[in-house]
């Protein structure tokens, strides 16, 4: 998210070096988004006789905040005030805004009820332990995946595709990324019996 | 809500200039009293079209008095840009604002030759939400469309002092004031910015009563109108430094950055120098942190007898070259400047934005020469409202300046006009004998908009490669 920020960065600046630093502010802002989000949930996990609700309510909110961006088309104003220079918070911002981080939950959860089915029952210092571990993985694997696709996109563009190739690769992803968050937690509904 | 990015989304200056060339033009028509009400006029600019240089529709108010001069687009290249937030809006429909009224048209020109009104927002609306008068420059930018005013709040617009709002880019709801730190600005005329950099810089013309009923000999003599330049901190909202260009420079009027938001300069037109009856551009750039501002272009006064000239510049047996409009081609090359008395328009080579060279001249028009078109027409009054291709290959210019200055400088109804002028290769400028836009009886022309962009309204976001 946010690949054709470190290409105005870099071209701004007239370096490489520029685009590479742009991408890790904009990594580093997307992992701290999913980390706020993921962490209270690894705390909540604490409650393990809980689990079953705190899964049917992380799935309702993602239905939920999909829903809402169905309908509320419009884009995050405050977003435009975050001036270029500050990329980490806008991509922090941005997450936030758009449920990135919340997208993750279900799947969390569903990956810590997994590990529990398997380790019976520990103590729950341990298993709280285990499932910040956890948290911390999710959000890596993703924002690496995340940083990867955009790192990708970005330096592609900077050096071989042109600033054409942003008009001609852009989308309006705006109805999928709803869509999409409906289906994830619709899934996570389903999954938990 | 498009799926794709608008087919005028360009993302470097560069790619704007090798974009199709414009087809149409958007003209506005005022009428200087009053008895019609204003109307939008769309052009036929295409070379090869049967109806080259006529008007092929017309979009006339509901109202009467709103005195139609700058407008713009809801959305340029830096709106439709990826990430802005509203990256996938329709660059589809011209802002129009009445100076006179407060009165704000949104007219929709999806279907140019099918323009109709979407939406109008009522003076009180403005006032309200604002404080704020006589609405003036249009930008889209960051937060949505940015809107100067020239007026603060009361009758004649002297309850404070005037500023900027934001309308939303979708709705067009009036959401309230820019300012948060306005420092030492009362006055206000153009603004404009560089996105990446984050700033943003504006002008003062005077406030309502020094212009609404004419030009007050007496202010600009005692040089009351605005002689400043404001630099902003853009996304903070801020005035960071204000640069005073000396008190007898009077009226700072466009202020145009160079396009490429790599660079950090800009220029500005001054209408006329208390001491000398001078014009002047000043450039202005960031150094060490800091701005600067230095005059760069004089153009000087031209000696006329005083039969020949209007009772406000008899005494003077001058005629001003009144430097009222300026405007940059995209590639930041060629600076274009209106000299409204003495008929002139002059082209700059500003490849050296510190040191000017002119490039190219036309004289059409003016007080005292009245230079007749190639065609064998008058023009009427001078050069005024300029507005250049994407390409950089033709210059498009009307000739009104604002209907009580018209009377006073150039008594009497002499027409409205639009002309057109061809750019040689490496400068030069030449009137095209084909094209001048005659407009229906009573009105007068102003400012001047192009299908898909043009060069005194796209922001970029990206710097040219």
């Amino acid at each position: 998210m946010g690949w054709p920020l470190a290409v105005s960065a870099a071209l701004m600046d007239r370096s490489r070096g520029s685009l590479y630093n742009a991408l890790l502010a904009l990594a580093a802002g997307h992992m701290l988004a999913m980390a706020a989000i993921l962490f209270p949930f690894a705390a909540l996990l604490f409650l393990a006789e809980w689990q079953r609700e705190i899964q049917v309510g992380a799935a309702c909110l993602v239905i939920g905040l999909g829903v809402y961006l169905l309908f509320n088309r419009r884009h995050p104003r405050f977003l435009a005030r975050v001036p270029p220079s500050r990329l980490a918070l806008w991509s922090f911002l941005a997450a936030m805004a758009h449920g990135a981080g919340l997208m993750l939950v279900p799947i969390y959860l569903g990956i810590c009820g997994t590990l529990e089915a398997d380790a019976g029952h520990v103590a729950a210092s341990d298993l709280m332990a285990g499932n910040a571990g956890v948290a911390v993985i999710v959000a890596v694997v993703h924002t690496l995946a995340m940083a990867f696709s955009g790192g990708v996109l970005a330096v592609g563009t900077y050096h071989w595709l042109g600033l054409r190739f942003l008009a001609k690769s852009w989308f309006n992803l705006d109805l999928v990324w709803a869509l999409s968050l409906i289906v994830v937690g619709a899934i996570s509904l389903f999954a938990v019996r | 809500m498009n799926l794709r990015p608008d087919p005028t989304f360009h993302a470097t200056p560069k790619l704007a200039m090798e974009a199709p060339a414009e087809t149409l033009a958007f003209t506005l028509m005022l009428s200087p009293d009053g008895s019609q009400p204003d109307g939008l006029a769309i052009v036929d600019v295409d070379p090869s079209s049967d109806t080259f240089g006529q008007i092929v529709h017309q979009v006339i108010m509901p109202n009467k008095g709103d005195e139609f001069h700058h407008f713009g687009w809801n959305a340029c290249s830096s709106a439709l840009s990826p990430l802005t937030g509203h990256a996938f809006l329709e660059r589809r429909y011209l802002i129009i604002p009445g100076i006179r009224s407060s009165r704000i048209y949104v007219v929709d020109v999806k279907e140019p030759l099918k323009a109709k009104i979407h939406k109008i927002i009522e003076p009180e609306e403005v006032f309200a939400k604002t404080g704020y008068s006589r609405p003036h420059t249009i930008h889209c930018g960051p937060e949505g469309i940015y809107v100067s005013t020239l007026g603060g709040g009361g009758k004649d617009g002297t309850d404070g002092p005037p500023g900027i709002f934001i309308m939303d880019c979708e709705s067009f709801e009036v959401i309230g004031r820019y300012e948060i730190d306005r420092g030492p600005q009362d006055k206000q005329y153009d603004f404009w910015w560089n996105l990446p950099r984050d700033y943003m810089v504006s002008s003062e013309w005077g406030l309502p009563p020094q212009f609404e009923n004419g030009l007050v000999p007496e202010d600009l003599l005692s040089d009351k109108y605005g002689h400043r330049l404001h630099f902003w901190n853009l996304r903070e909202r801020k005035n960071v430094q204000t640069i005073d260009l000396g008190e007898s420079h009077q009226m700072a009027l466009e202020v145009r950055p160079a396009h490429d938001p790599v660079k950090e300069y800009g220029f500005c037109g001054v209408v006329v120098d208390t001491t000398n009856l001078e014009g002047s551009i000043w450039t202005w750039w960031r150094e060490g942190g800091k701005w600067h501002a230095k005059k760069t272009v004089t153009i000087p006064p031209q000696p006329a007898k005083a039969d020949d000239l209007p009772d406000m510049l008899k005494g003077f047996e001058a005629v001003p070259p009144l430097v009222t409009d300026i405007d940059l081609s995209l590639d930041d090359r060629f600076l274009y400047v209106s000299c409204w008395g003495t008929g002139e328009m002059h082209q700059y080579d500003v490849s050296d934005p510190m040191k000017p060279k002119l490039a190219g001249k036309v004289e059409i028009g003016g007080i005292v020469k009245k230079a007749k078109h190639p065609n064998g027409k008058d023009f009427g009054y001078g050069p005024q409202m300029v507005e250049i291709s994407r390409d950089g290959k033709r210059v498009y210019w009307t000739n009104s300046l604002y209907s009580t200055w018209d009377d006073q400088f150039y008594p009497g109804d002499r027409g409205a006009a639009m002309v057109m002028a061809n750019v040689g290769g490496k400068g030069g400028l030449t009137l095209d004998k084909n094209f001048y836009v005659e407009f229906p009886k009573g009105y007068r022309s102003h400012q001047i908009r192009l299908e898909g962009g043009d060069c005194s309204t796209d922001s970029f976001c990206y710097p040219s490669v």
